[in-house]
């Protein structure tokens, strides 16, 4: 063990660099490309403010991403829980020095960056819990304390992203989360239980929902509803995706959202934009690099010999797929606004930056699946 | 190994249970595709209609109005191109300089200035305000020297109705004007092809017509975004201009009549008698509708509605008249035709008739003597046709003035504000006044007093039935798709052919039962107006080819008393108000008539000295366009 464990480390900066997955990385470099295509298209057809952003965050945060890749999975094992807690030392930071913006409490500004630490915490989370259930015997994963351990690491950071608010991070935040528990073992019925306890209090959740969220929730039930106001989002969102067809309108032809019809272009419904240029056919394609990407992760999870490694592949694929899912279910009207991006092609720095640390991190898995963690 | 064990099972359950996860997001997967299919592939239409619906945004523009020509194709209301003056607030620098620069310019009143400010809160940024609808060229050329200096100007070219004859056809065309939302609402095709700036008929025939007039807009697409803002046009779509409309009108006889009654107040029309083509249809005073286009000014507006001669009215289908002597014609008939009287039978006129203890004047006090009826016509006995009406009753004489288009409107379907008169009988006063009929209204009924009331236009279409041999003809002012064509009307009358309604003749038909009767009175008419001591003797023309026949009449507008009968004043002594109504009717050419006039001057005094000279004046003119009026083809047939 310890020969390999001083195997692995004597990796050579050049096996390092062959190890990498490149499959992977031209999937991210492909995707990145696309997102670069859809923010000029969003800026119309000019670079403006948007697309170079974007470009300096992608080029800035792909080398982070190569650079976190190079250090061993060890490492990455070894500071998770410190990771975790300067997660909710930022979060609990924003909660009281946060810059507001309409009337939400979720960001700090770093001058250089707007960083937003909930989105960090959806990679703080998995790391945490990958590191707890990593450790934790197998036998003891149903224990009462393991239990309320796992839960309270996933409702602290919850509750603060809560009170922020932003429900969309939380509940992905709580389903990152989750799904480690669910890999760690524990008992499916627990799972059964407390969906269904879930569904029991949903009515008083619902009641303590903020007023905005109840609306958001009304208005999924029923876009047509009040067509200029909160339905505004989701009806011109099917609009331009239903409008876009089979082939789409073609590149910087949208006329959705070159006409200022579509809300939040740049952030939350860059997928409309991108449908409605690029159709049907387009959209299969992003979902299939997006597929790509999250089987190369699992791949990577399954071949990697470490537990810890196991579990951060697996919960970071499957957090990658919620965030697809709850961004696309949201555009396409099967899921109310609840304000999370699409991972990459969403503009943002925050969002961009915790998916390629992950990246990194799934990297390093890679490149470090032989070792083992004690 | 014991640690390694527990690991390869804790990696078991791990990668199981991914298997599981992996499963499950495949299904969810697949669940987004299909909801992707279902909104691009299988409701792309729907999406594509709102998609466009969205951004592309319809402006109509207003509709072209149809000419209208008179017979001769001269254009009577037509378009023209006006200059306008917009400013388009969002291209504005400085949008109070631009409006001080403006009012020294154009010269605008401070209540204009109000205006445009109130509009420019009102619009958007890139609605266009109108700040002058009819910018003279002058001013036009002026705005385009300065256009360097007035950012968000634009000096714009358009259409607008306009009238260039000006007054000779207010009454019958009557003008367009900016429609109140009533009117709008009121008319469908107005209310779909409304746009702001449109301007619908208001009055005659511009109105009565106004959906064939209308046009329809052209359209113009632009792309807008979210906020309406216009991006780019994407196609313009051609608007039709109105229907044109040919009337049966002569530009030339119109003009003539307006000169004749230049400062009086009356009427004059003239009619085709065989296919009741109205010729000339003139009411007077009359004014410039022009004046309406664009807003009539308060001063103009005022001086118009209280003019004491009531331009306003159009006196020629809603001016109601005793007709006066001018009854007598038909008064005549009435009696021959059921046998009253024959040309033989004579009254003694001895200035006055006696009835229960009543005493009813001739004009003339001192009397006619023994008068037969072609006596009585020519010098327009009143105590002939007392004795005659006597005989005859009023409910006979009714019977025969409405077979005559008395009592009835004339060209109900062109104009909404034609009266339809009233001929009186026993039935009609009990009721409506509820009392019996006395004697004595039948007498003066019988000199074209008393109840009796008819328009200009009724006195002509009467007249012209006289002319043609006694058939009733449809007086018609515009060129339909299916003209009766003079000559056709006119064998059909003479061969006393009779068409049923089937027939190209529709309504044509017999008035009288014998044709001799109705020559009898012709004959009697000729009289009237080419015999010595007829009461229009010297408005006569000699020149058969312009000799016409004619009756004059002269009706009171208020009883005569003893003392002022005594007084026998000149016109100039008589109040206005007081003096009697001047009326002539008139047909001619004597041999083979063709046109059928009817004159009123309203307190004119006597038909004779005042109505039939114009009559005579009007005759030459008449008749000299007829031929030319007859070799005007057919140019277009236009389906109304």
């Amino acid at each position: 063990m310890f020969q390999q464990d001083r195997l692995n480390s004597e990796l050579t900066f050049i096996q390092k660099v062959k190890k990498l997955d490149y499959i992977l990385i031209f999937s991210i470099f492909l995707l990145s490309l696309i997102s670069l295509l859809v923010m000029y298209s969003t800026d119309g057809g000019e670079i403006l403010y948007h697309t170079k952003s974007h470009f300096v965050k992608l080029v800035v945060f792909f080398l982070l991403m190569l650079a976190i890749s190079f250090f061993n999975i060890k490492i990455w094992h070894f500071s998770s829980y410190y990771i975790y807690i300067a997660g909710l030392i930022l979060l609990i930071w924003v909660s009281f020095y946060g810059v507001k913006v309409s009337g939400s409490q979720r960001w700090i500004d770093l001058y250089f960056i707007v960083l937003q630490p909930s989105e960090l915490m959806k990679i703080g989370i998995i790391l945490c819990l990958a590191k707890y259930y990593h450790r934790l015997k197998l036998d003891n994963a149903n224990s009462f304390l393991s239990i309320v351990i796992s839960l309270s690491i996933i409702l602290i950071p919850l509750i603060l992203v809560l009170a922020q608010p932003d429900l969309g991070t939380s509940i992905l935040i709580a389903l990152s989360g989750l799904i480690i528990l669910w890999l760690g073992g524990v008992k499916v019925k627990y799972f059964i239980f407390s969906f269904i306890t879930f569904l029991i209090s949903l009515p008083f959740i619902i009641s303590f929902l903020k007023p905005y969220q109840k609306l958001r929730i009304l208005t999924f039930l029923d876009p047509d509803r009040d067509p200029l106001g909160a339905g505004y989002q989701i009806i011109q969102s099917k609009i331009a995706i239903g409008s876009g067809g089979l082939q789409g309108k073609g590149f910087l032809k949208g006329t959705q959202s070159y006409l200022d019809f579509l809300p939040e272009k740049h952030t939350d419904f860059i997928f409309t934009l991108f449908s409605e240029e690029f159709g049907f056919i387009g959209s299969i394609v992003l979902l299939i690099i997006y597929t790509i990407i999250i089987i190369r992760i699992i791949r990577i999870g399954a071949i990697s010999r470490s537990n810890f490694a196991k579990l951060f592949c697996f919960g970071f694929a499957f957090a990658i797929f919620i965030y697809i899912v709850v961004n696309l279910a949201m555009v396409l009207g099967l899921l109310p606004i609840v304000g999370s991006p699409l991972p990459i092609m969403s503009y943002g720095g925050s969002s961009m930056l915790a998916t390629m640390i992950g990246f990194g991190i799934v990297m390093s898995a890679k490149i470090n699946h032989k070792q083992m963690i004690a | 190994m014991i640690k390694e064990n527990t690991n390869i099972r804790k990696a078991d359950v791990i990668n199981r249970r991914m298997f599981i996860i992996s499963a499950a997001k495949i299904i969810v997967f697949a669940g987004i595709i299909g909801r992707l299919f279902s909104l691009q592939i299988n409701e792309n239409k729907k999406y594509l209609t709102l998609s466009d619906k969205n951004r592309i945004r319809e402006w109509k523009l207003p509709p072209t109005r149809g000419n209208i020509v008179d017979y001769f194709g001269n254009i009577i209301a037509g378009n023209l191109k006006v200059y306008q003056l917009h400013i388009i607030p969002e291209q504005v620098e400085n949008f109070n300089y631009l409006i001080s620069r403006l009012k020294t310019l154009l010269q605008l009143s401070n209540k204009r200035i109000d205006k445009i400010i109130k509009l420019k809160k009102k619009l958007k940024p890139w609605d266009s305000i109108i700040v002058s609808e009819n910018l003279s060229w002058s001013e036009f050329l002026k705005i385009n020297n300065y256009l360097y200096d007035l950012a968000g100007v634009k000096p714009v070219m358009t259409i607008s109705r306009n009238y260039p004859f000006k007054d000779a056809y207010t009454h019958v065309l009557g003008y367009v004007s900016q429609p109140n939302e009533q009117e709008i609402l009121d008319n469908e095709t107005v209310q779909q092809r409304f746009v702001p700036g449109m301007k619908i008929g208001k009055l005659g025939l511009e109105k009565t017509l106004e959906n064939h007039l209308i046009g329809t807009n052209a359209i113009q697409r632009y792309e807008v975004n979210a906020y309406g803002k216009r991006i780019n046009q994407l196609e313009h779509q051609k608007g039709e201009q109105g229907s044109k409309i040919r009337l049966t009108v002569d530009t030339e006889i119109q003009k003539e009549c307006g000169k004749l009654l230049d400062g009086k107040a009356g009427s004059i029309s003239i009619m085709d008698v065989y296919t009741g083509d109205i010729i000339a249809m003139y009411s007077s005073p009359s004014y410039d509708p022009n004046l309406f286009l664009f807003g009539i000014s308060q001063e103009e507006w005022q001086l118009i509605r209280n003019n004491p001669l009531k331009p306003l009215i159009n006196k020629t289908i809603s001016g109601l008249y005793s007709p006066g002597s001018t009854i007598k014609p038909i008064v005549a008939l009435s009696a021959l035709e059921n046998n009253v009287i024959d040309t033989k039978f004579k009254v003694k006129c001895t200035g006055k008739m006696e009835l229960y203890g009543q005493t009813f004047h001739c004009w003339k006090e001192k009397g006619h003597g023994w008068v037969s009826l072609k006596n009585a016509m020519k010098q327009s006995c009143d105590t002939y046709f007392y004795e005659v009406s006597r005989l005859l009753g009023v409910d006979r004489l009714n019977i025969t003035a409405e077979k005559f288009g008395l009592g009835k409107k004339v060209l109900d379907q062109y104009f909404d504000n034609e009266k339809k008169g009233l001929f009186p009988n026993t039935k009609w006063k009990k009721n409506n006044l509820g009392k019996g009929w006395v004697l004595g209204e039948t007498l003066i009924t019988g000199i074209g007093q008393g109840y009796t009331q008819t328009t200009p236009l009724q006195l002509c279409m009467m007249t012209a039935q006289i002319a043609n041999g006694g058939y009733a003809i449809k007086p018609k002012i515009i060129v339909d798709s299916n003209p009766i064509s003079y000559e056709d009307a006119k064998q059909s009358m003479n061969s006393q052919l009779l068409f049923n309604s089937e027939s190209k003749l529709l309504g044509d038909k017999k008035l009288f039962k014998d044709k001799k009767n109705i020559k009898i009175i012709q004959e009697a008419m000729f009289s009237s107006t080419n015999e010595r001591f007829g009461t229009s003797y010297k408005s006569r023309i000699d020149d058969p080819k312009y000799q016409f026949a004619g009756k004059t009449g002269t009706a009171q507008v208020k009883r005569i008393s003893k003392r002022e009968r005594e007084l026998d004043l000149e016109l100039e002594q008589i109040p206005y108000k007081d003096r009697d109504h001047a009326l002539y009717v008139a047909y001619g050419p004597y041999i083979n008539p063709r046109y059928a006039l009817s004159i009123i001057v309203e307190h004119g005094g006597s038909g004779s000295k005042t109505a039939a000279p114009i009559a005579k004046k009007l005759f030459k003119l008449i008749i000299d366009r007829h031929d030319l009026r007859n070799k005007q083809p057919n140019f277009e047939r236009i389906n109304i």
